[in-house]
C-alpha cells in the first residue's frame, strides 16, 4: 500500500511520529477493527479510530438512539434520535473519513452469531453494556483467538484490559462467572459520569492503535482501573489462571453461553 | 494488623476471613467483588475459608458492566 498525497497530509501527526510513521499508518489502513456496542464506549473508539484512519471497522449494536443516550454517546447526535446507532455512527464515520471503509451490523452478539461476527477482523473491541456481552465477547474471542479490549463504566469508574487470548489473562482470569443477577446495580440506580465513557474508551482506542502499529506495551496481564472522583488511576497486576474455565490448556468451558441477566441501560 | 488494599495500607483486625474483610470493609454488594490476594485470584468459595495475614496484599476487582 503506498499513502496518497492527501493520506500524507490527513495523517501527517502519524506519520511524524517516529514510532508509526509511514509504515504504521500503512498498517492502520489495512487493518481490520470490530466495535461491540456503539454508545457510550463505542462512540470515542470508532471516532478516534475512523479519524486515525483504521481502514475497515464493523459496529455491532442493535439499538436505536434515544434521548438518554446524547448525555455521553457523542457520536450520536440530536436528530438521531430514532435512528439504529450503527446508521448514526456508519453517517459520522463516513463524514470524518471517507478512507474507512464501514461495516454496520444492526443487531446484538449472543452465541449464535458472536464467532462469524468476529472471524474476519483483526482486533475486537468491548464497548457493551452487559454482562452477558462481556462473558461471551471474552469466550469467543478466546475460542477464535482474537485479541480484545475489555471495557466496564460504572458511575465515576472505569476498567480497561487488553487481552491476547492465551498469552495473557483473559476477562475470565479475573471472574470466573457473571455476578448473580440480584447484585447486579441497573445503571438506572448507578448512573454514569459522561465524561468517564470518554476517558475509558480513548484508552481503548490507544490500546487498538498500538496493537495495530506494534507500538509500546499493551495493557495485557494489567487490569486499568481509574475513578473520576479522586482522579487516581491504577494497574492491578493479573496473570493467566491455570484453572481458566476458557483459557487454559485444559479449558472447562468449550461452548458460547448466553446469560440471562439485566442490561446496564438507563432507560430500565 | 497492617494489610494492603487496592494499593492503600490499613489496619484490620485479626483473625478477619476474606468475607469478613468485605463485611469489615462494608462492601455493599460482595458478590461484585473479585478478590486477588497476594497476586492470586481467589475462588469464591475460598471466600469463606481464607484467612487475612499480616502484611497480605489484596485487591478488590469490580465488576463494572457499563459500557452504554
Amino acid at each position: 500500500m503506498t499513502l496518497r498525497d492527501d493520506q500524507i497530509e490527513r495523517y501527517s501527526r502519524h506519520i511524524i511520529l517516529g514510532d508509526v510513521g509511514g509504515k504504521g499508518q500503512e498498517k492502520l489502513l489495512a487493518a481490520k477493527v470490530l466495535i461491540i456496542g456503539a454508545g457510550g464506549l463505542g462512540a470515542p473508539i470508532a471516532l478516534y479510530l475512523a479519524a486515525a484512519g483504521v481502514g475497515t471497522l464493523g459496529i455491532v449494536d442493535g439499538d436505536c438512539v434515544d434521548m438518554t443516550n446524547l448525555q455521553r454517546q457523542v457520536i450520536h447526535f440530536t436528530p438521531d434520535i430514532g435512528t439504529p446507532k450503527v446508521t448514526s455512527a456508519f453517517n459520522k464515520i463516513r463524514a470524518i473519513n471517507p478512507d474507512v471503509t464501514v461495516h454496520p451490523i444492526h443487531d446484538m452478539v449472543h452465541s449464535a452469531n458472536i464467532r462469524d461476527l468476529i472471524r474476519d477482523y483483526d482486533f475486537i473491541v468491548d464497548g457493551t453494556d452487559n454482562f452477558s456481552a462481556k462473558f461471551l465477547i471474552n469466550d469467543a474471542c478466546v475460542m477464535e483467538n482474537k485479541p480484545f479490549s475489555h471495557g466496564g463504566i460504572l458511575r465515576f469508574d472505569g476498567q480497561t484490559m487488553t487481552v491476547l487470548p492465551k498469552k495473557s489473562a483473559c476477562y475470565r482470569c479475573l471472574f470466573k462467572q457473571p455476578p448473580p443477577k440480584n447484585a447486579v446495580p441497573t445503571c438506572s440506580q448507578a448512573g454514569v459520569l459522561g465524561a468517564v465513557a470518554g476517558m475509558l474508551g480513548t484508552i481503548q482506542a490507544a490500546e487498538v492503535l498500538k496493537y495495530i502499529t506494534g507500538v509500546g506495551d499493551l495493557l495485557t496481564n494489567r487490569l486499568q482501573t481509574f475513578n473520576a472522583k479522586s482522579m487516581i488511576f491504577r494497574q492491578v497486576t493479573v496473570k493467566q489462571q491455570s484453572n481458566c474455565p476458557v483459557c487454559s490448556s485444559s479449558p472447562t468451558l468449550t461452548e458460547l453461553v448466553d446469560y440471562e441477566g439485566p442490561v446496564c441501560d438507563l432507560r430500565s | 494488623m497492617n494489610v494492603t488494599i487496592n494499593g492503600q495500607i490499613e489496619q484490620i483486625p485479626s483473625g478477619l476471613t476474606i468475607v469478613g474483610l468485605l463485611a469489615h470493609k462494608s462492601v455493599e454488594m460482595p458478590d461484585m467483588v473479585s478478590v486477588e490476594l497476594n497476586g492470586e485470584i481467589l475462588d469464591r468459595p475460598a471466600f469463606d475459608t481464607t484467612l487475612v495475614s499480616e502484611g497480605d496484599s489484596l485487591e478488590f476487582l469490580y465488576f463494572m458492566g457499563g459500557g452504554q
